[in-house]
């Protein structure tokens, strides 16, 4: 298919002497939404954290757009324009939705400001009525927005989202996922999500893998995912796990 | 309204005979609590009989003061305070303009700074300006140029200094130590003074810039002390616990002098009568600089990506690295800035005293600037400086209660219960205003138009 923008070979993590990662083999190309899924402990976020370099792979390497980012500190790694809207959102609680975004923007120093936080505020009117709003007063949906907005203000490369659901009512997680799509069919943004809604991800996704006990078990096209049995029970039925 | 005249019309004698009735119930409660307590006592005489004494005056006093407390509670601070919340609550619906007074509220402050040394001169005379003008001019504005340095450490980048004080000792040291062994003036060394503050303040900076909260605070108190200890024990340089006396003093600029001996002597040239008080005017016009340039510093910092970069570490230091910025580097420059202001008070300090010995640098000292800073709301420069001028000026005003010698008997010195009294103000504001004076941050940047919330609104940061 098209060329590989990240790539993550063979990482093993360890948090201490566990191993969270057994040696993990992602691709993700440009263009593509891939999605991560899999039950609670399987070590999704934690892949998610590595290619972030916060904590890094004891073993294997991230390659990103063909350079090494294994080594390199976690702000480093954003300054190759790899933004992350992480788990728990993370939003600045004090600082306004305005404010916000704008630290989103320090990569570039402010330089595309007015013009990104235009389209920020067309994809998501919410964040524009309760632009001056400080963060922390936001319902959830709203914060989740948010930290989308603020991670797409560094004009990433490779958008990494953990579990944007989480927590939502389905009617808020489903105009999220919409923009999603928006974001990668106009803008062609590359998207690596990791998700526990897994119908939800799946539909959205080129690409997705499945992870169980920090392996990756399978992968495939989202469609062959969503018909595939053992997910469907697993992930889609409330199966054996 | 209607409602409101009735019942206070038909209340009124049923709210009398409510206290009335309340006030005797509480004078009883007294009563059987106090009887043996208070009532009844027992003493040995000179033979080790033990002897009843009887004081039914003194009960009757305790008893009296319960039921008329509980009286006059009931029937004017009750209804007062239910009138002020309705009150309150009636005015919180509509917008209320903001006075003049709250608008320009820094500039008015600014400005009555500056007229205060004159118009304590005309008040009070020349020397009689001295107390003002020193003990509570210059004492206050130390303290909150203190307090808005560490401000831009704990306030802004949210990193918890316990030590800030070593780098007010390493300012003052700086000062004392240079003067006196290569002559240079106050104008140069007090830049320099901030430098090697700032340098030390990058080295406390290093070790801990892995840690965080109360691990951060211990380090950081861990760090003052060492800079004390060192001042202390390292006699051949710094004297030990003699100290550093006969400072030289600040000149204008080199223009005038105001040591006595010296031919460009202010008061000389003037031709006024030799005091004092004209060194004392100048060293307040120079820390009000001070501070404002603090002050000015800060507020310029808020607005760049590097004071923004600060704020949101305090919010979330893991967001913070995933948006590319560099933590390390952030966090050693909040050190950096906050120790330098630190130095440049120090250097005043040492140019105002004469004199600088270990003593002046120990933990409470510490301890005190950073309650001005809670106490004023971090981040907050309004509040932060009236905190500093309510617990020092406070403070001083304790020792002009002379009057007070009267009453307690001539032993009583209230500057005792200075600690006591700071203390009791500092649980009373953190129970009354939880964030401090000023408990909102005010944004920096807007779209369109300023929406104020409340920072009540919002939860703590978590990082």
């Amino acid at each position: 298919m098209s060329e590989t923008l990240l790539k993550v070979h063979a990482v093993e993590t360890y948090y201490g002497n566990i191993r969270a990662l057994a040696g993990v083999d992602v691709e993700v190309n440009r263009g593509e939404i891939v999605s991560l899924i899999g039950a609670n402990g399987a070590g999704k976020s934690t892949l998610m954290m590595t290619i972030c370099g916060s904590p890094q792979a004891r073993t294997g390497t991230v390659t990103f757009d063909g350079q090494d980012i294994t080594r390199l500190p976690t702000h480093e790694i954003a300054r190759l324009r790899i933004a992350q809207s992480p788990e728990g959102r993370r939003i600045f609680p004090r600082m306004t939705v305005y404010e916000n975004l704008q630290m989103g923007a320090s990569l570039d120093k402010l330089k595309y400001f007015d013009e990104d936080v235009e389209k920020i505020f067309t994809l998501f009117p919410r964040l524009k009525e309760r632009q001056a709003q400080r963060g922390g007063t936001l319902s959830g949906g709203e914060q989740q927005m948010l930290s989308i907005g603020r991670a797409l203000m560094a004009r990433p490369k490779l958008l990494l989202l953990d579990e944007p659901s989480l927590g939502l009512a389905p009617l808020i997680v489903k105009q999220i996922f919409d923009a999603i799509k928006v974001l990668n069919k106009e803008q062609g943004l590359t998207v690596f999500l990791v998700e526990q809604n897994a119908f939800a991800a799946l539909k959205l996704s080129d690409r997705g893998y499945v992870m169980v006990n920090g392996r990756v078990t399978m992968s495939g096209s989202g469609k062959e995912l969503l018909a595939n049995p053992e997910v469907r029970a697993a992930y889609l039925e409330g199966g054996r796990h | 309204m209607a409602t409101t005249t009735y019942s206070k019309e038909s209340a009124g004698g049923s709210l009398t005979a409510r206290a009335l009735r309340e006030g005797f119930f509480a004078g009883l409660v007294a009563f059987g609590l106090f009887i043996l307590f208070v009532g009844l006592e027992t003493t040995q005489n000179i033979r080790n009989e033990l002897v009843l004494n009887q004081r039914w005056g003194l009960l009757a006093i305790f008893v009296a003061v319960a039921a008329a407390g509980r009286f006059l509670g009931v029937l004017y601070v009750q209804p007062w305070l239910a009138a002020r919340k309705t009150a309150k609550a009636a005015v919180a619906d509509k917008d209320v303009p903001e006075t003049f007074l709250a608008r320009n509220f820094s500039k008015l402050a600014i400005l009555a700074l500056v007229l205060m040394p004159p118009v304590a001169v005309a008040l009070f005379g020349v020397q009689g300006s001295l107390k003002w003008v020193d003990n509570f001019g210059i004492q206050i504005l130390i303290y909150v140029m203190l307090a808005w340095g560490l401000n831009i450490v704990v306030g802004l980048a949210g990193l918890l200094d316990l030590g800030y004080v070593a780098f007010y000792a390493v300012g003052a040291y700086s000062y004392a130590l240079l003067s006196q062994h290569f002559g240079f003036s106050f104008w140069i060394l007090l830049p320099l003074a901030g430098i090697l503050a700032a340098f030390w303040g990058m080295i406390l900076g290093f070790p801990v810039l892995r840690l965080k909260g109360d691990y951060l605070a211990i380090v950081t108190l861990a760090f003052g002390e060492i800079i004390r200890l060192v001042l202390i024990n390292w006699t051949e340089v710094t004297k030990g616990t003699f100290g550093i006396s006969g400072i030289p003093k600040a000149s204008v600029f080199g223009i005038w002098s105001f040591d006595v001996g010296a031919a460009n002597n202010f008061a000389k040239v003037f031709e006024l009568p030799m005091s004092s008080a004209y060194y004392k005017i100048f060293l307040f016009y120079v820390i009000l600089a001070l501070a404002l340039l603090t002050a000015y510093v800060t507020i310029r910092l808020r607005r760049m990506p590097i004071g923004r970069a600060w704020e949101a570490l305090r919010e979330d230091e893991i967001a913070c690295r995933s948006l590319g910025i560099n933590t390390v580097t952030t966090k050693l420059t909040a050190f950096a800035t906050g120790a330098m202001f630190g130095g440049f008070a120090g250097s005043f300090f040492a140019v105002r005293q004469g004199f600088v010995s270990p003593e002046s640098f120990v933990f409470l000292e510490s301890a005190i600037i950073l309650a001005i800073v809670v106490l004023g709301g971090m981040g907050s420069l309004v509040g932060i400086a009236v905190a500093a001028t309510v617990m020092v000026g406070g403070t001083e005003l304790l020792r002009e209660m002379t009057f007070l010698k009267a009453i307690f008997g001539p032993d009583f010195t209230p500057e005792l219960y200075r600690m006591l009294i700071f203390g009791l103000a500092m649980v009373v504001v953190m129970v009354w205003k939880p964030r401090g004076f000023v408990g909102s941050r005010e944004p920096t940047a807007f779209l369109h138009e300023r929406k104020a919330v409340s920072g009540s609104f919002t939860k703590e940061g978590h990082g």
